[in-house]
This record gives C-alpha cells, structure tokens and sequence, in this order.
C-alpha cells in the first residue's frame, strides 16, 4: 500500500517560548497538506493566526463557529483580514499546563490556477468552566501555490511543549 | 528577546531566530488588536446571552425548559 500521508517536519517550542511557528519551503510534491497543532500561548487574549507566504495582504476570509458549552457563536472576516483566525490553542487565563490542538487542512496547496481553501478544527480546555471547540473555514484569494505557512498567536508566545507537525498527503 | 522558531521544510533544520525590532513591534500592535477583538466578541456573546434572557423571560420559561422545547 502507498504511503499517502508523510511527516514532513515537526517542532516543539523549547523553554525561552517562541513568537510564530514557520514552515518554510514546502515542496510542491503532495495534493494537500496538514498541521496537527498542540499550543498554549502565555497570553490571556491569544488565538492562533495563520498565515500563508508570508503574504500580509488583506485578502483572507474566514469564518469561525465555536461553542463553550453554554452559547454559540459565529463570527467572520470577509476579505479584510491578512490572516486566518481559527481558535483551538489554550490561553494563559486557562487551566494551568494544558494546551488547544487544531488540524489545519489545506486542500490543493501547490495550485497555481486555483484559491486556496483551509479547514481547522479546534479545541482549548478550561476546567470547570467551559472548553471552546471551534471549526473555521478559510480562504486565501491568491492563485500562489503555498510554500510556507507561519502560525503566530494574536497575543504573547507559544509556550514550551507546544509543538507543531506538517504533514504532506498524496492522492494515491 | 523574543525568538520565532523557522522551520525549513527542504532539510528538516529547524532554527530559533531572534525577532527584529519591526518585528517586536508588529507583534505589539497585533496583541493590542486581539485584546479590542476579544472584547468585540465578549461584547457579540454578552448582547447574545441578554437577548436569549429576555425572550425567556417573556415566555416565562427557564433555559432547562427552552432547551427541552426546542429539543
């Protein structure tokens, strides 16, 4: 059987923290790629932003729809924003030593022709009080084929044991 | 000094970096930005709970009953 799902690189943040996770020059040999994220950021107002190429241009859409147990919420950001927003990383203002995970799913990466769509499913805990469990649906509206993807926290700095693994998926 | 950690996919080396000053101060401005969207969003979820609160209050039912009701 082919192996259709490969690890490409993974990183742990080690104990000075670090401000942005950044893959940088992804091959173009998969059909799409994906990054399994375990974070805790040291900040109370910090969620996770992903950006692609380094590309600061405000035409990234998204949507996110989360719930903490209590109420629901839906928010977006259509076409003004240089970056993805999803949540799935634990905050400094929650349970102590626990961290978010998110899948970030990038379909299509190295298209040259096509917009580049993202999904991300996401959840952070906070004991006793409520835990965020989110999806987010993102879009880049460029026809550049992605070769680096940069998470960084809206706030502070990824803690130590955050670790972050890009995988390359192929068709067949 | 804060540090961004780069990874570079062709070779698998992994490089902790020093943030510049531009880059120290982006990253300021950007935690500013998420502190007024966070309060946004508490401001869109508080608005949300009132409005659910008075409609219950109409109906004179309490959320338990609301939630058995709407199944």
């Amino acid at each position: 059987m082919a192996t259709t799902y490969e690890a490409i690189a993974t990183v742990t943040v080690g104990s000075g923290g670090a401000a942005s996770i950044d893959f940088q020059n992804i091959a173009s040999t998969y059909t799409d790629i994906s990054i399994n994220l375990s974070a805790r950021v040291d900040a109370a107002n910090g969620v996770a932003q992903i950006y692609f190429n380094n590309s600061t241009a405000s035409d990234k859409l998204w949507r996110r729809l989360y719930g903490d147990g209590s109420s629901a919420v839906s928010d977006s950001s259509n076409g003004t924003s240089s970056y993805v927003r999803p949540i799935g990383i634990n905050r400094s203002d929650q349970t102590a030593s626990t961290f978010g995970n998110m899948s970030i799913y990038i379909p299509n990466y190295a298209s040259s022709s096509t917009y580049k769509s993202v999904s991300v499913d996401g959840v952070n805990e906070n004991n006793a009080t409520f835990a965020e469990a989110a999806f987010a649906a993102g879009l880049w509206q460029s026809n550049s084929a992605i070769t680096r993807v940069t998470i960084i926290p809206s706030s502070g700095n990824f803690v130590q044991y955050s670790t972050a693994t890009l995988y390359g998926i192929k068709n067949s | 000094m804060p540090t961004k950690l780069v990874v570079d996919c062709s070779t698998g080396a992994v490089e902790e970096i020093e943030l510049t000053a531009e880059e120290i101060a982006e990253m300021e401005l950007a935690a500013q930005q998420a502190e007024e969207q966070k309060a946004r969003e508490e401001e869109e979820k508080a608005a949300k709970e009132a409005a659910r609160a008075e409609i219950l209050a109409k109906l004179g039912l309490t959320a338990e009953e609301a939630a058995v009701l709407l199944g």
